[in-house]
């Protein structure tokens, strides 16, 4: 209730959660695209790169202006973008490495600039804290409308380009063969990457801005196959962690809102790794743990079955010492054996006689025989 | 000892440091992981502080320690449900224990003087007021032995485990059949590389420390094919980066500690592109001699082939030939002379002729690349 | 001559999946002392996931697996393995005597160092395999036959009894095929046990005088005159066509 009230009353609340989701959903569904193509680190690497293209542009212009410093921001990150790949085509250096130092370095370099800009010798000050930390609580209305736009443009771009969008991220080389430049459209990707980190800089800051990048679309990978699905998902889970968190944040003490965005779409992404129905650990554990058993349950019957077949009555019974004992990781072990037989017997495949030997029922040949493991078998293999 | 030297000497200690396991992140291809590392650690000071309330207690190092473990396991763990890729894991992983660690801070620490800004960013302009003191007798700045004894520590440690390090990282598959667990190894540097970093943030932040950990040694890599001759040159590089670092920031009164990062960069981008054996320059020149080389030798076969053939004089012919090989006059021209001034060709009656060494050096050509041809075909044929 | 009845490895019940997929399917497999076996089937049959599981690579979810008699950790020193070509990172900055060096290490042990004396089995092993001109060479200018031979050399140095490989044979040219069936054969001379994962159907007959069948199950396995059959391939490869060549 109370939380309504404040969402109808609070109209800084408004417009900081609406930036939020804003940002949120377009860093979510541009960073789709990175996840697929594996370049999730970019976001990370292009975000602390950004730094000496704002400091260059307050130089430049001696005054502060977000457009400005938002377009030197793009060109810093679309030049480092650029070295990195410079460095991995035309050496024997790995990616990892080659973001790692072109991020620390721009930053370092940012940071040189910014002690150049204050005359003194040390970097903390407001400007930079909110660069790093993000600055969600002081978006203003006019900045909505900037990242408004420049969404719409993106989103625009990527309903037009969809189907090169697809193919280029699944396979390049196959693109090219039909004659659509990858080249282009991966250098197209990249730069939208850029735009969309620029722009979400704002809520969460550097260090935290590979998360909404790539978090949501990792979550939203979780629940379905299909690329379209894929990113409608990836911007509404982006979405709603941008409101939440921000709801958060001002409902609790001393909660900041850039961590409180992370909290949640992690809590997100976690969500879907365990649950999601495909996917998911939860359901796989379990699916494993039941086929686990079956294979166990299975081989003791098959070996039952081999016995029967061996000999002239296929009904007749044999002592559990005859069957082939499973050898788990714990080693042989008779008891073990006995409750897999007793299972068996539960699913009316083997039957216990009077004295404590095991025969094969027709259900349980029939089942063996229709089994997908018992097509190429054979039973006098050279032993 | 003055303040400045202090400071000069803690940066090329802390450099070192750094550069050492730095070689073999960069080889194992953990240089992003690393990255996140040098954030996460926030949450084991955090942590440990919240518990002790000591902003010098040792115990802070063992919490940041343990979390950088902690982060390299849940990236792994991650990783191996296979729904999600490692740079991905990265992504996700890092940003959420650095969230944890400002939340913390903000609710329960705010009072204290936990500089964030400081965590990531330090200056190593402060660290001489931080003092070692000895029974009372003041021997110099903190830093310059606590990242001393991580430096002598990292050098032992590589030193000792040499060859371990250096089967786990080249084969691991390997490395398990022979008795040498590259889980432990692997957890092993890792942790070396937190206390490093938890080190080192004091003097440069913790964002920079990656400067020092990846720029070095990727520039030795540039320079050398021998790992130790890497590690020496890394931490030689490291050194000169941290001294010029230091100048420069001295001459134009900016942050120490981005300088020196800035000169990581510098000295790479230099060597990228004038490296002897592997930088841009050799490289690009190298791809331009292998292109004239192959040229000379195409128009010597096609001169071989039409010789003594009713077309000859009109395949070979000094006026026509750039027709048939389909390349500019210019270059023609210039793969002419060349080949006049090496005694392959001459010119007799209008056409081009091999002289007898040219003939030599023709059917030589052509065996060669016959017989690297068919082992690259072997290659690809499976 | 009669194959000795020690068997060198023992395989049982062994059976490994991943997710609900199997890969292997409870696989009893004897393998006699002093024999050149050849593992074949279609990719994706399980192959290196036998040798990896025999290993200790992998955990598989049922079977165990016994070198003469004993563990895996008991016997491991006398066990050598020589992985897949493409699982290393051929930039490392090493050399070709380097990488055979490491061969030693399983002998050498924790923190000690290599001798001179293992220096000189290197070399050894380097000449074997016709690449001693090459022990200072940096391993990223070799070619795949020779980045072969450098892991053969390797295999060599660590003094086993039993082999592993993992296609050595995968990507290589004519010759170091022919010169590394000798040295196999060689070993097998001297007594010892190599079991190659083999991608070629059409060498089996000349290189190996044992082979295995594997397509998730095992097929057969015995000497390759008795088990190498029409019949079994085609069970194996799942074909109705002609398989051999001739």
């Amino acid at each position: 209730m109370n939380l309504i009230e404040l969402f109808i009353n609070d109209y800084t609340l408004r417009i900081v959660a609406l930036g939020s989701a804003l940002l949120g959903m377009v860093s979510g569904v541009v960073g789709s695209f990175a996840v697929l193509k594996k370049q999730g680190l970019l976001g990370d690497a292009v975000s602390h790169a950004a730094l000496p293209g704002i400091a260059i542009m307050f130089i430049l212009l001696q005054t502060k202006s977000t457009e400005m410093f938002m377009l030197g921001a793009l060109i810093a990150g679309l030049l480092a973008t650029g070295l990195i790949v410079a460095i991995e085509k035309n050496t024997h250096i790995k990616t990892d490495s080659a973001m790692a130092l072109v991020l620390s370095v721009f930053f370092g370099f940012g940071l040189v600039l910014l002690t150049y800009i204050q005359k003194i010798p040390n970097a903390n000050q407001a400007g930079l804290d909110k660069f790093i930390f993000g600055q969600a609580s002081t978006l203003l209305r006019k900045d909505i409308y900037t990242i408004m736009i420049i969404g719409a443009v993106l989103l625009f771009v990527i309903v037009l380009f969809w189907k090169e969008f697809k193919l280029v991220t699944f396979d390049s080389d196959y693109a090219d063969s039909l004659g659509i430049s990858s080249k282009k459209v991966s250098l197209l990707i990249s730069s939208m990457i850029v735009i969309s980190i620029i722009i979400g800089l704002q809520t969460v800051g550097v260090i935290l801005m590979s998360a909404m990048l790539v978090a949501p679309g990792v979550a939203a990978r979780q629940w379905t196959d299909k690329l379209s699905v894929m990113v409608v998902l990836a911007g509404i889970f982006g979405a709603i962690s941008g409101v939440v968190g921000t709801v958060i944040s001002s409902s609790i003490q001393k909660m900041p809102t850039g961590p409180s965005i992370v909290i949640i779409i992690s809590l997100i992404v976690i969500g879907s790794i365990i649950f999601s129905p495909n996917r998911g650990l939860l359901l796989r554990a379990i699916r494993e743990r039941n086929y686990r058993k079956n294979i166990n349950e299975d081989n003791v019957l098959i070996n039952l079955y081999e016995l029967a077949m061996n000999h002239k009555d296929p009904f007749h019974s044999h002592q559990i010492g005859a069957i082939k004992p499973i050898k788990t990781a714990g080693g042989k072990n008779t008891k073990y054996l006995e409750n897999v037989l007793l299972k068996l017997q539960e699913k009316g495949f083997v039957k216990r006689d009077y004295f404590d030997e095991w025969a094969m029922t027709q259900e349980g040949i029939v089942y063996v025989e229709k089994h997908p493991m018992r097509k190429e078998m054979q039973y006098d293999s050279t032993n | 000892m003055t303040a400045q030297i202090e400071i000069l000497i803690i940066g090329v200690i802390v450099a070192v440091a750094c550069t050492i396991p730095g070689v073999f992140l960069v080889l194992r291809k953990m240089a992003m992981m690393t990255d996140a590392i040098t954030h996460t650690i926030l949450l084991g000071i955090i942590g440990v502080f919240l518990l002790v309330h000591d902003l010098n207690s040792p115990l802070l190092i063992v919490g940041a320690a343990l979390v950088g473990l902690l982060t390299v396991y849940l990236v792994e763990l991650v990783t191996k449900t296979k729904l999600v890729s490692e740079d991905s894991a990265i992504g996700i992983v890092f940003p959420l224990l650095f969230s944890i660690a400002i939340i913390l801070i903000s609710r329960y620490a705010g009072k204290v003087h936990i500089d964030t800004d400081s965590v990531l960013l330090g200056e190593i302009a402060f660290a001489p007021f931080n003092r070692m003191k000895i029974f009372g007798v003041d021997i110099g700045a903190k830093a310059m032995y606590s990242m001393g004894v991580i430096l002598i520590i990292n050098l032992a440690l590589v030193i000792i485990f040499f060859k371990e390090l250096k089967l786990s990282v080249f084969d691991s598959k390997l490395a398990a059949v022979l008795g040498f667990s590259p889980i432990l190894i692997e957890y092993g540097l890792m942790a070396s590389v937190s206390v490093t970093v938890v080190g080192a943030f004091e003097a440069v932040g913790s964002i920079l420390v990656i400067a020092f950990m990846i720029g070095p040694p990727i520039t030795a890599y540039m320079l050398t094919d021998n790992l130790k001759l890497m590690i020496g040159l890394s931490a030689g590089i490291g050194a000169i980066n941290a001294i010029l670092g230091f100048f420069i920031a001295n001459a134009y009164d900016v942050s120490i500690a981005g300088s020196m990062a800035l000169m990581t960069g510098i000295s790479f981008i230099i060597v990228f592109i004038f490296a002897p054996r592997r930088g841009l320059f050799t490289v690009i020149r190298r791809r331009k001699n292998q292109k004239i080389d192959f040229a000379k030798k195409s128009m010597l076969f096609h001169i071989m082939n039409h010789e003594n053939t009713d077309r000859e004089n009109i395949e070979n012919a000094v006026d026509n030939i750039y027709k048939h090989l389909n390349w500019s006059e210019e270059f023609i021209n210039r793969i002419i002379k060349n080949l006049i001034q090496e005694k392959r060709i001459v010119v007799l009656d209008n056409i081009y002729k091999l002289t007898d060494e040219g003939r030599e050096y023709t059917i030589r050509s052509y065996e060669e690349i016959v017989e690297s041809f068919s082992e690259e075909s072997q290659k690809m044929a499976r | 001559m009669t194959k000795s009845n020690n068997y060198v490895v023992e395989v049982e019940d062994m059976t490994v999946a991943y997710n609900v997929k199997p890969v292997l399917w409870d696989i009893d497999l004897k393998v006699p002392k002093g024999v050149l076996m050849a593992i074949v089937g279609p990719n994706g049959a399980g192959k290196s996931t036998m040798l990896k599981a025999m290993l200790d690579l992998i955990k598989p979810i049922s079977g165990s697996v016994l070198f003469n008699g004993q563990s895996y950790y008991k016997q491991r020193k006398r066990i050598g393995f020589v992985p897949q070509r493409g699982s290393v990172d051929w930039d490392f900055p090493t050399t070709v005597l380097d990488v055979v060096l490491m061969g030693r290490y399983g002998h050498v042990g924790w923190i000690k160092r290599t001798t001179a004396k293992d220096k000189s089995y290197a070399m050894d092993a380097l000449k074997k395999v016709s690449m001693e001109d090459f022990a200072k060479r940096q391993i990223s200018q070799l070619s795949g036959g020779q980045q072969q031979r450098v892991f053969i050399a390797r295999a060599l140095v660590q003094d086993a009894d039993i082999y592993f490989m993992d296609e050595p044979f995968q990507g290589v040219d004519a010759k170091t095929e022919r010169a590394v069936i000798e040295i196999l054969k060689e070993l097998r001379t001297l007594g010892k046990t190599v079991l190659v994962v083999h991608h070629d159907l059409q060498t089996v007959k000349e290189y190996f005088d044992y082979v295995t069948l594997l397509n998730t199950q095992l097929i057969a396995s015995g000497p390759v005159e008795e088990v190498f059959t029409e019949e079994n391939l085609r069970k194996a490869y799942r074909s109705t066509g002609k398989i051999l060549k001739g």
